[in-house]
């Protein structure tokens, strides 16, 4: 076995991949490679990540004094609208499974692309005129219903560009439901000789997972949104009392969806978590099984706790005391999830570069969310909780603290893969801490003064608030220094990188097995790979541990 | 000094028991949470790359261990479930002889109706001691009602009632927010609860800066105003059901079904006459949708409610 810096200085940048097969502007905008089409999302939900960040620090600046002194209350409530819907629907969602998961599930199955590349491209270009739509109604002067589209406020009452807003979700949730029914079939029709079900990487299992949420659950918030359009454009009376409907109907419907996408947010997430655990203890993931039908099982159990957002709706005590109990549940498998990553650390060989930093980052910041998603989950404690600064911390412990973190290592762990190039590795591992800290300080006042009272989508709030919010603030700082950096290095690393050789990390797995980058069809098409060996067949070389 | 940072101020009788629930499954988190994070932490250092750790596994899976770290927090779930629910229902039992007040939301303010027809806005005062039910609608768009230091929030719903109930236990005066976002200035929808002795309560429901001229009660006005009297005064040849003490008991409906009459019921039959009829009556009745707003409805209900039946009690 060579070390990781042996296999480096021998390393040298392949003539043949897929980067390199062809130059044109052209070959990147019409391309049906799994690869390029990965590359093009990273570039655009980059963009919209920077974009919502904006928004994120605006409100921060806002925040820092009890009046509304910077902005006022119409542009407040567009920002933090436009600051949700632009990164659930335009960054979290398609994060890692649009971007890590388009490029990896093909290489990690051992097959040359998607089962439907035009149907990959056509999701890209879907997810571009959603994209659009969301600048549209920048451009003509925002959206102020909050990302969630309460009616009848936002099918009645909202003088703003509500209909092209949920043009923009509706055309994302179309991306997304292409991409998920591109990984199913792909995933059951492509894989490798010998590549069964129980050899596969967990990441692709939890790609099955969040596909299946996607496939069953967008066409129903796809459903809802132009319901809402019909009721504002022609008046028809769904969800407004006054002609005939019924607003809590509009919540049901919403969260239908809203909730297990919540999940789409995270599982990908986990499925990183998975590979670069075991990558760096140099071990078998701890009771594979288990962590493999944790995933389904959080994706079934999660279609059935929509009206956990509901208890103090107007929604019936009975439906109150059935969603509970269900939620209650579905904190136990995430709950396995963690228990088998700490114990996959035990008598591995642990090493903390960057993509370890921010996987132990991950867990520990989605402990804090999953945890204090039970006391939400709780009827009794959640009338207090609900719609105050609480809920807002938890859902960013889970969806930043989780999800931003999971992305943010899987792509420091397959950044060689996916470029051929190292990055600055110190400069990783100070960017995972700098997240880390900045995140902690940011959020975790958020959950005492939501304890306090302080109402969620206030921008003029109690003066005796503010020591907390000047706190989260300062750490909303120090975690967007966290994020400008690897916008640095990763693009530096491009021009100036050493090339990554085939497997830096010296990690298991067949997209370890072709060179990096990768080939236009993923490996050598002569000599397409065969599967003979469980996932995460690591082992440690004990005769070494002595020398060091 | 610290407690301004960690606990809200708790005045009423539900209060210590939602922080007793939100104390115990926070450390019941908090537990869960240092125990991972300590496991984390001593791993990563005993197995750390180069430490002479024993790296010998002749198991690298255990069943036992998989079942046991699933059935034990499922257990915990199920009793946490349990506890949190009871106190769940405690928010929804409301207690008998409540004294009622009537709220109205609207973009961006909130109207309060005292049963003596005293009317508040933005600014609410109860007794200490006496449990108060409000029922609550919207002229508009959604609203929620959040004291933050009673522990109690409720969503306002146009086009229906939704009620929370609430005993305070502390005079003082404490934060009123709306916490469903309703538009522009929902930050504004702000006020204040003020919990006074009994004593000073009667001496403020006496002043005299909002009560009517009138020896008729507000609700009494706008029964008359509107004529419901002259088809509901109970006559044997009277086209509408006689009202009076009829509150709270059951009626027969035209399809046979049997209802409670409710202020929801007393609400839609104004609004909505013929949606559900009382047997034996033919669909005459206006719709007064347009003619009568929130606020009048909840004193038209009050005073509905307060009509006793002279016949009967002849």
């Amino acid at each position: 076995m060579h070390t990781i810096a042996e296999a480096q200085r021998s390393a040298v940048f392949p003539e043949v991949n897929y980067l390199s097969a062809r130059h044109t502007v052209a070959s990147w905008l019409f391309t049906v490679d799994h690869k390029r089409i990965a590359m093009l999302y990273l570039v655009t939900i980059s963009i919209m990540f920077a974009l919502g960040g904006s928004f994120a620090a605006l409100i921060r600046l806002e925040l820092l004094t009890p009046a509304g002194d910077l902005l006022d209350s119409d542009t407040y409530n567009k920002v933090f609208t436009l600051h949700g819907v632009i990164m659930i629907f335009f960054f979290l969602i398609p994060s890692v499974p649009a971007t890590i998961g388009n490029f990896l599930i093909p290489l990690m199955i051992g097959c040359k692309d998607l089962a439907f590349p035009r149907i990959n491209l056509l999701s890209y270009y879907l997810y571009l005129l959603g994209a659009t739509f969301a600048i549209i109604v920048l451009v003509r002067g925002g959206v102020d219903t909050g990302w969630t589209f309460y009616t009848p406020y936002s099918s009645t009452y909202a003088q703003t560009e509500v209909f092209y807003a949920t043009m923009a979700a509706f055309a994302a949730g179309f991306s997304s439901i292409l991409t998920g029914l591109n990984f199913i079939v792909t995933i059951h029709k492509m894989r490798a000789p010998g590549m069964s079900w129980f050899r596969m990487p967990l990441f692709v299992w939890a790609h099955y997972a969040t596909s299946l949420i996607q496939i069953l659950g967008t066409p129903v918030v796809a459903i809802t949104l132009v319901l809402l359009a019909t009721e504002r454009i022609w008046g028809v009376g769904i969800f407004n009392p006054n002609i005939g409907g019924d607003p809590v109907l509009f919540q049901h419907l919403f969260w239908f969806y809203s909730h297990p996408a919540v999940y789409v947010m995270i599982l990908p997430g986990m499925g990183v978590i998975s590979e670069v655990i075991t990558c760096f203890s140099r071990k078998r993931i701890f009771g594979y099984t288990f962590v493999a039908f944790s995933s389904l099982a959080i994706a079934v159990i999660g279609f059935l706790v929509w009206g956990h957002h509901m208890y103090v709706s107007g929604q019936s005590v009975f439906a109150g005391i059935v969603f509970s109990f269900i939620t209650f549940l579905v904190a136990v498998p995430s709950a396995i999830k963690v228990f088998n990553w700490t114990a996959t650390l035990y008598k591995g060989e642990i090493t903390f570069e960057a993509p370890m930093i921010y996987a132990f980052g991950f867990m520990g910041l989605f402990l804090v969310g999953g945890l204090t998603g039970i006391l939400l989950g709780s009827m009794g404690a959640d009338v207090h909780f609900h719609d105050t600064y609480f809920v807002v911390a938890h859902f960013h412990y889970v969806m930043v603290g989780g999800m931003v973190m999971a992305f943010m290592c899987g792509l420091h762990f397959w950044w060689p893969k996916m470029t051929g190039r190292m990055y600055n590795e110190t400069l990783g591992q100070i960017s995972g801490i700098l997240v880390f800290v900045g995140f902690n300080l940011t959020f975790m006042p958020q959950f005492l003064v939501g304890y306090l009272g302080m109402p969620r989508r206030y921008h003029v709030y109690s003066e005796e608030w503010q020591m907390l919010n000047v706190m989260s603030t300062l750490g909303a700082t120090i975690l967007g220094l966290g994020y400008i950096l690897p916008a640095i290095y990763f693009p530096w690393s491009l021009f100036k990188g050493a090339p990554a050789g085939d497997n830096p990390w010296d990690a298991k797995g067949l997209e370890w097995e072709t060179t990096s980058p990768p080939p236009t069809f993923n490996f050598d098409e002569e000599n397409m790979p065969v599967v003979t060996e469980e996932a995460y067949a690591y082992v440690i070389e004990r005769n070494t541990l002595g020398a060091r | 000094m610290f407690e301004n940072y960690l606990m809200p101020e708790s005045a009423s009788t539900i209060a210590p028991r939602v922080d007793a629930l939100i104390w115990v499954l926070t450390g019941m988190s908090a537990f869960f949470f240092f125990a991972v994070v300590a496991a984390l932490a001593f791993l990563a250092i005993k197995y750390r790359k180069g430490s002479d750790a024993n790296r010998d596994l002749a198991h690298p899976d255990n069943d036992a261990l998989e079942i046991t770290w699933t059935v034990l927090p499922t257990i915990l779930a199920v009793v946490m479930f349990v506890v949190s629910t009871a106190i769940f229902l405690q928010y929804r039992q409301i207690p008998e002889g409540a004294s009622e007040i009537y709220v109205t939301g609207k973009q961006w303010m909130w109207k309060l109706q005292h049963p003596s027809g005293k009317r508040e806005i933005n600014s609410l005062h109860v007794p200490v001691g006496v449990p108060i039910k409000l029922t609550m609608t919207s002229e508009d768009v959604l609203h929620s009602f959040f004291v933050p230091a009673f522990r109690v929030k409720q969503d306002v719903l146009p086009g229906r009632y939704t009620t929370l109930w609430f005993e305070a236990t502390k005079p003082g005066t404490y934060h009123l927010f709306c916490t469903e976002y309703c538009g522009t200035d929902h930050s504004r929808m702000i006020g204040s609860v003020t919990v006074l002795e009994q004593a000073d309560y009667q001496r403020w429901l006496e002043s005299d800066d909002s009560v009517m001229a009138s020896n008729l009660t507000p609700g009494e006005a706008l029964y008359a105003k509107h004529g419901c009297v002259t088809c509901h005064d109970g006559g044997d040849a009277a086209r509408g059901p006689m009202l009076a003490g009829k509150y709270g008991t059951e009626e027969t409906l035209n399809s046979g079904e049997t209802i409670i009459i409710d202020d929801e019921y007393i609400r839609e039959s104004i609004y909505n006459p013929q949606a559900k009829l009382v047997a034996g009556y033919a669909p005459l009745m206006p719709v007064f949708k347009n003619l009568i707003n929130e606020e009048e409805l909840f004193l038209l209900i009050e005073h509905i409610k307060s009509m006793e039946d002279t016949e009967a009690s002849n």
